[in-house]
């Protein structure tokens, strides 16, 4: 397992500052407000469903340098999709439909601690838990725990892609990547290599050295 | 999610006389209006490239017109935010059942609901065709023959080029020589230069892309302002999708546009020629009269509603005599290389799509069928993240620090032909939805020669990327598009629609998208829909003119 923490390249930089520049338009304004002031409450997963699903989004997307104030709260957003049982438009001929498929997804990953470590997900250290999800994905599971459910499938195309999809779009992550972020009126001038306009992210560090393909 | 921006989605804006002016903050255009019993002459159902194409064509010959969308009737620039989440309202997400060995994803990946349809998130990449391909069979030994000659589409290539206003270089390298484009080239960004660097090093052609964007003013449309968010939705009309072009001229003709309005089913007589169409609206189910129909849905909408509009007269289905409605569907393979450069890309300004390469779509020395076209890539953050993530399965710290390398990652992506295949096909489920409706089932597996063909991308793509300088190169697949359902052919028998897009089964009933593609083609779909769709307009126009249509 990988220890080393992130680190952004662009420390300093906040898409909020262009709040009211002609970057960010009215409709913008009012979703990015809606998503940083309306955290919705736990509606749809159960105490114990919950608390699970956010110590496995903490082993998903750690964030060690943030208080629990200042934290994106992934697992707020999933149970809201799930509780107003957003669809993709997309359902798996062979798998349940995303309420479903989330419960099981989560009993499993619940099952297969007790499996391994007798002791509850939330328990593990950082390291089991990594290393638990990383042997769900690569299939080393008991059948019986997933009900039928792809546990690799579940992984990468359920949980960790809706896990990407909430925390990209939310402002702090925006600035930890350096993405420009809204950009309507106002768009970009320069678009050369190693060109930036004023308002755009300044790399002051090169983002950290990767060891081979993902 | 959407609530915080309008109301758009749950009450119908196109109503009493008056539509949205897409133009204007708050504004409105006057629309004509149509009684629901006294029929129509073409109730239209759907508004995207084929149906607010033929619409607008109609309406300006004359005809009285009603089209009817599932989705919303947008104003640009106050509705779209700058935002992926929230755009999610631009797509279809009804629910899909997807089988077969390889499983198509819908949604973002390839349908749209709207006013405009899927134009309104498309990514507005502009090419023609190979010739060749409209006799595939005939000339290249693979796929379905269109019935239609290449000639007459370069000549509506030329008409949807000046009607979307394309941006364009001066010179193309592949295929028949052509005109200007409408509107001059883009400037390219930095990821666009990467391919142009890479093919270079490889002794390979490349090309600024034709693009659907402005590169100059048009009417009160602004210019590109490069802030690359195309793909969820321009919020400065500079994309050139039917919803700022041919929907506008749609209504300036005197077509009615019925937003919010979900077409369910096509009502039939009793000697089975159609009589109109049911659909539900505000709550309702309504019936709208009309002298013909005209299908215009996309790749599984148009085959749902065709099957499901069973009757007496027509047990399997409208138009299914040969039982080809739902088969033959295609996609575009979508197979990708990444990898991180040097300097700073930051792939997030401008079109994600302005540098092209066709090699693999004119020459021929190679090991499959078909043929492919790569793009230079721009994703917005969760849809670089989700890819990564679902191919590669990274997930921690490690993530985070991949997900770092954003500003300084590039990518190549291509648009790989598919077989048309009879077992590839859109039925209908046992489950119905909201409304009633049966859920479409659909069932899709590449055959060798797709493998074949991304493999070969993926091999070359890779030479391209590591020759432009990217390290730690990654691979991911994908599919893109929709293509084929209901094609157009010669023969009763083998087709289900004939070279106008009429039935063959009942003589006022007409098919008018991406479903009617014999063949798929290596390049993206909807240039050539609109061309293929400007085509139709005029044969139907014909057709009633004489008085052949009932
Ligand atoms: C992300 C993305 C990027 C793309 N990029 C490109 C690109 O760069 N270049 C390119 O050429 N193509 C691109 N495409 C593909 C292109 O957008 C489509 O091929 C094209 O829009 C299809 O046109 P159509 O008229 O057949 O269907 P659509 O445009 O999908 O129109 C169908 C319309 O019918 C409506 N409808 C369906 N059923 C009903 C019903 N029963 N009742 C009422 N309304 C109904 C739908 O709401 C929809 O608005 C892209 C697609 C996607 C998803
Ligand atoms: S880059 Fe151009 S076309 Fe794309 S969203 Fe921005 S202004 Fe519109």
């Amino acid at each position: 397992m990988d220890e080393k923490p992130f680190e952004t390249p662009y420390p300093g930089y906040d898409v909020l500052a262009k709040w009211d520049g002609p970057s960010w338009n009215d409709a913008t304004r009012r979703v990015v407000a809606d998503r940083l002031e309306n955290v919705p409450p736990r509606r749809f997963l159960g105490e114990a469903e919950y608390r699970l699903l956010r110590s496995v989004i903490e082993t998903i997307l750690p964030q060690p340098e943030r208080s629990e104030a200042a934290r994106i709260p992934v697992e707020a957003f999933v149970d809201a999709m799930l509780w107003n049982n957003e669809g993709s438009g997309t359902r798996y001929a062979d798998a349940p439909p995303p309420r479903e498929a989330w419960r099981r997804g989560l009993a499993a990953i619940a099952a297969e601690a007790e499996r391994r470590h007798g002791r509850s997900f939330e328990t593990l250290t950082a390291e089991e838990r990594h290393a638990l999800l990383a042997a769900i994905d690569a299939g080393e599971t008991d059948p019986a725990a997933w009900e039928g459910l792809h546990p690799r499938r579940f992984f990468r195309h359920v949980l960790l892609k809706e896990a990407v999809k909430i925390y990209y779009a939310h402002p702090l992550a925006w600035n930890e990547i350096g993405f420009g972020g809204p950009a309507a009126p106002r768009g970009y001038v320069r678009l050369g290599p190693d060109m930036r306009d004023p308002w755009e992210a300044e790399e002051v560090r090169p983002p950290q050295a990767l060891e081979g393909a993902p | 999610m959407s609530a915080v921006v309008s109301d758009a989605e749950t009450r119908p804006r196109a109503a009493e006389g008056r539509a949205p002016d897409v133009f204007r903050p708050g504004g409105w255009v006057p629309m004509r209006r149509y009684s629901e019993n006294e029929p129509v002459d073409f109730a239209i159902v759907g508004t995207g490239c084929g149906g607010s194409v033929l619409a607008a064509r109609l309406a300006e010959a004359g005809h009285s017109v009603v089209a009817f969308d599932a989705g919303a009737f947008y104003r640009p620039l106050e509705d779209f935010a700058s935002d992926e989440r929230e755009q999610e309202k631009l797509y279809w997400l009804d629910e899909r059942i997807s089988g077969g060995a390889d499983p198509l994803e819908f949604g973002s990946n390839n349908s749209g609901k709207a006013v405009g349809g899927t134009t309104v998130h498309f990514q507005m990449v502009a090419l023609r065709w190979r010739p060749e391909w409209f006799k595939a069979r005939s000339l290249l030994g693979y796929g379905h023959d269109w019935p239609v000659d290449w000639r007459e589409m370069w000549h509506y290539y030329d008409l949807a080029e000046d009607a979307m206003k394309i941006a364009g270089p001066v010179r193309y390298p592949w295929g028949p020589p052509r005109g200007r484009y409408p509107y001059r080239e883009h400037e390219l960004s930095a990821s666009a230069l990467v391919l142009a660097r890479g093919c270079e090093a490889l002794g390979t052609a490349w090309a600024p892309t034709p693009t659907a964007s402005l590169s100059a003013p048009r009417g009160l449309a602004h210019p590109c302002v490069y802030r690359g968010f195309c793909k969820i939705g321009c919020a400065t009309n500079a994309k050139q999708s039917m919803l700022v072009t041919f929907v506008p001229r749609a209504l300036a003709a005197g077509a009615e546009i019925r937003d919010l309005a979900m077409v369910g089913r096509i009502e039939t007589g009793r000697d089975g020629r159609v009589t109109g169409v049911r659909y539900h609206r505000s709550g309702a189910w309504r019936l709208q009269k009309a002298r013909a129909v005209i299908v215009a849905g996309y790749s599984i909408e148009t085959p749902r509603l065709l099957l499901h509009s069973a009757c007496p007269a027509h047990p399997d289905g409208l138009a299914n005599s040969s039982g080809l409605v739902g088969t033959n569907l295609m996609v575009h393979s979508n197979h990708a290389v990444w990898g991180v450069m040097e300097e700073e890309i930051r792939w997030y300004k401008g079109p994600p799509s302005l540098a092209v390469c066709e090699r693999w779509n004119y020459d021929d020395d190679k090991d499959f069928d078909g043929g492919y076209a790569f793009m230079s890539q721009g994703p917005l953050p969760t849809d670089f993240a989700t890819a990564l993530v679902s191919n590669e399965g990274v997930f921690g710290h490690r993530l985070r620090r991949w997900m770092g390398h954003y500003n300084h990652m590039a990518g190549l992506k291509i648009v790989g032909e598919t077989q048309a295949r009879d077992e590839n096909r859109v039925e209908l489920s046992e489950e119905t939805d909201a409304l009633g409706l049966p859920v479409p089932k659909v069932t899709f597996g590449y055959c060798d020669n797709d493998r074949r063909l991304f493999t070969h991308a993926q091999r070359f793509m890779r030479a391209v990327l590591d020759a432009a300088g990217g390290r730690d190169l990654y691979e991911t697949a994908d599919t893109a598009h929709l293509m084929g359902g209901c094609r157009m052919g010669v023969d009763p028998a083998s087709s289900v629609v004939n070279a106008d897009g009429r039935s063959w089964d009942i003589d006022n009933l007409f098919v008018c998208d991406g479903s009617l593609f014999p063949t798929g083609g290596g390049v993206n779909p909807s240039l050539t829909i609109v061309a293929n769709s400007l085509r139709i307009a005029e044969r139907i126009k014909a057709l009633a003119r004489r008085g052949e249509i009932g």
